[in-house]
C-alpha cells in the first residue's frame, strides 16, 4: 500500500486558487461602470448569442468572465433563485445583496471541496437603484469571497491594469456615452500599453436604465443605437481634449 | 415550472387538494372581458366589478393583467384563483425569457395557459371555476391574435373580437353590431367601451363606468410597441364621451338595417 503524499492546506488552495485564476485570465476582461442613469456593461465579445451579461432580475443585471458552461450554469441558478423569491413573497424583496450572497456560498463551496475542480469564472451582480448612491456593485471572485465595489469594476484577464486605468478616469455622473467611450479605451489597452481597435460588432454593451418605465431596467444596447452612443462618446471626449488644450 | 413542481410543489395551484364541500364556495368572481382586434394590435379591456352571489364583492378591482411585453390576459371567474394564475403565468414567461434569452411564440405562450387552466379543472368543478381571454400581439405575424378558453382548457383562437364572463353575451352582441375590420385604435378603445356598458346594462354582475366614484374600464392596447395601459384621465375621456351620447341615445349607437 503506498502513502499519499501529504500536501498542507495552504498549498492546496493556492494550487487551486492559481488554477482557477489561470483559466479566467485566458477569457477577454469586462468592465461595469455606474453612469448618471445607471449601470453599463461593457465587454468584448465575439459571439451575439453567448452573452457574457445578462438579466437577473428587475434591477439586477450579471456579468461574467472565465468558463462559459460554468458561469451560464450560475447564471440559470440566479435567473431561478430570483424568480422563485419574487413569487413566492414580491417582486421588491429579491435584493442584488441576497443574490451575491448565494453565489459566494455556492463559488466558495465548490473551490474549498475537494473532490470538485474549482469554477474557473468571476462574476459581476449589479443592482440598480433609485438615485446613484443606492447602486450596488458586486464583484464575486473564484474563491467565494465578496467585494463591494462603487464606481467602476473590471474582471477577466487583464483585469488589474483595466481597474486601476478606469479608478483614474472615471467620476460620478458621467453619460452613458462617456461611460461607454471611457470602457471601450480601458478594454482596447493591451498588457504593454499599446491600443488597439475594438469594432462595435465585436462589442457587448448592456445597460440598467433607472429611468427606463419598465419594471426591468436590464436593456441591451446593439447595432445603430451603438454605433450612435460609440459616436457621441467619441466626439465628446474630442471637444473635451480640445478644452483642456485651450485652457493650458 | 419543472424546476418549482419539484422543489416548492406547494406554490403550484394544481397541486393543491381541494377539501370536500357541498354545494358551491362563495368567493369573489370577476364578471366580463372583452378583446377587439384593430390592424396593428389588438385592444383588451374589463370592467371593474367583482361579485360574491348577488353581493358586489370590489367596486375597482383589476382584472386585465400585462402576461409580459407583448401580451396581456383577462381574467373572469374565481378572482383569487384567477389572479394568482396570472401570476404564475407571468412568472413562466419572464423566467422562459431570460433562461432562454428569447421570448416565446405568442402561440406557445397560449398553449401554455392553457394547461393551466386544465389544471384547475377539479376546483373549477367545484364552482371555482377561471376563464380567461389571452390577447397579443404576433411579432412573427406582424398582428393583434386573441384566444379564449374553455374551463377545460380548450383554447380557440378568435377573429375580430371575444367576451368572456357573465356578461360576455351582451359584449358579445354589441361588438357584433359595432366591428368593423378597418377600426383605429381610438375606435377600438371605444368600442370595447361601448361593449362593456351594454354587458352592465344587461348583467347585474357586471359594473358600468363609475363617474362618482371615478372608476373606469381598464382599458389596455398591445401593438408592436408592447403593451400599453391607457392612463385614468385617458380612460375616463373615452367613458365620459360613451355616457353622454347615451344620455340621448340610452342603448347606444345604432347599427344599418340592411
Amino acid at each position: 500500500m503506498s502513502t499519499p503524499f501529504y500536501v498542507s492546506p495552504q498549498q492546496a488552495m493556492a494550487d487551486r486558487a492559481e488554477y482557477a485564476r489561470k483559466g479566467i485570465a485566458r477569457g477577454r476582461s469586462l468592465v461595469v461602470l455606474q453612469y448618471a442613469d445607471g449601470i453599463v456593461f461593457v465587454g468584448e465579445n465575439p459571439s451575439r448569442a453567448l452573452h457574457k451579461f445578462s438579466e437577473i432580475y428587475d434591477r439586477i443585471g450579471f456579468a461574467a468572465a472565465g468558463k462559459y458552461n460554468e458561469y451560464e450554469n450560475l447564471r440559470i441558478g440566479g435567473v431561478r433563485y430570483a424568480d422563485l423569491r419574487g413569487y413566492t413573497y414580491d417582486r421588491g424583496d429579491v435584493t442584488a445583496r441576497g443574490l451575491a450572497n448565494v453565489y459566494a456560498q455556492t463559488l466558495g463551496t465548490i473551490f474549498s471541496s475537494v473532490g470538485e475542480k474549482p469554477y474557473e469564472v468571476e462574476l459581476v451582480v449589479a443592482e440598480v437603484g433609485d438615485t446613484p448612491e443606492q447602486d450596488q456593485i458586486y464583484r464575486l471572485p473564484h474563491d467565494g469571497s465578496i467585494v463591494d465595489e462603487h464606481g467602476s469594476v473590471a474582471v477577466g484577464g487583464n483585469a488589474e491594469q483595466i481597474s486601476s486605468y478606469l479608478d483614474q478616469r472615471h467620476r460620478d455622473g458621467m453619460s452613458l456615452a462617456e461611460a461607454l467611450q471611457l470602457a471601450v479605451q480601458a478594454l482596447s489597452r493591451d498588457t504593454n500599453g499599446t491600443q488597439r481597435e475594438i469594432p462595435a460588432e465585436r462589442l457587448e454593451v448592456a445597460v440598467l436604465d433607472r429611468t427606463r418605465p419598465q419594471k426591468r431596467k436590464f436593456k441591451r444596447i446593439t447595432g445603430a443605437q451603438l454605433s450612435r452612443l460609440l459616436e457621441a462618446g467619441s466626439t465628446a471626449s474630442e471637444a473635451e481634449s480640445a478644452k483642456d488644450t485651450d485652457g493650458t | 415550472m419543472d424546476f418549482l413542481a419539484e422543489h416548492q410543489p406547494e406554490l403550484l395551484p394544481g397541486n393543491r387538494q381541494l377539501p370536500p364541500v357541498k354545494g358551491t364556495i362563495e368567493a369573489p368572481h370577476g364578471t366580463t372581458i372583452v378583446a377587439v382586434t384593430f390592424p396593428g394590435g389588438v385592444v383588451l379591456a374589463g370592467d371593474r366589478r367583482a361579485t360574491m352571489g348577488n353581493v358586489i364583492a370590489q367596486r375597482d378591482i383589476e382584472k386585465v393583467f400585462p402576461a409580459d411585453e407583448y401580451s396581456a390576459v383577462g381574467i373572469a371567474g374565481t378572482a383569487g384563483i384567477a389572479v394568482e394564475m396570472v401570476k404564475l403565468f407571468q412568472l413562466e414567461l419572464e423566467h422562459f425569457e431570460k433562461v432562454e434569452g428569447a421570448q416565446l411564440s405568442l402561440e406557445g405562450k397560449a398553449n401554455r395557459l392553457s394547461t393551466m387552466i386544465r389544471s384547475n379543472l377539479g376546483m373549477a368543478m367545484q364552482g371555482l371555476a377561471v376563464v380567461p381571454l389571452f390577447a397579443g400581439y404576433d411579432l412573427d405575424q406582424g398582428r393583434g391574435r386573441i384566444f379564449s378558453y374553455d374551463v377545460t382548457g380548450g383554447r380557440s383562437e378568435e377573429h375580430g373580437y371575444a367576451a368572456t364572463g357573465s356578461g360576455s353575451l351582451f359584449a358579445r352582441g354589441s361588438m357584433k353590431k359595432l366591428y368593423r375590420e378597418d377600426l383605429t385604435e381610438q375606435d377600438a378603445t371605444t368600442l370595447v367601451v361601448q361593449a362593456l356598458y351594454d354587458a352592465a346594462d344587461e348583467d347585474s354582475a357586471t359594473g358600468g363606468p363609475d363617474v362618482a366614484r371615478r372608476i373606469y374600464p381598464i382599458v389596455t392596447v398591445i401593438t408592436e410597441d408592447g403593451f400599453r395601459r391607457l392612463t385614468e384621465d385617458e380612460a375616463s375621456t373615452i367613458a365620459r364621451s360613451v355616457l353622454e351620447r347615451r344620455l340621448e341615445q340610452p342603448d347606444g349607437p345604432r347599427a344599418a338595417l340592411l
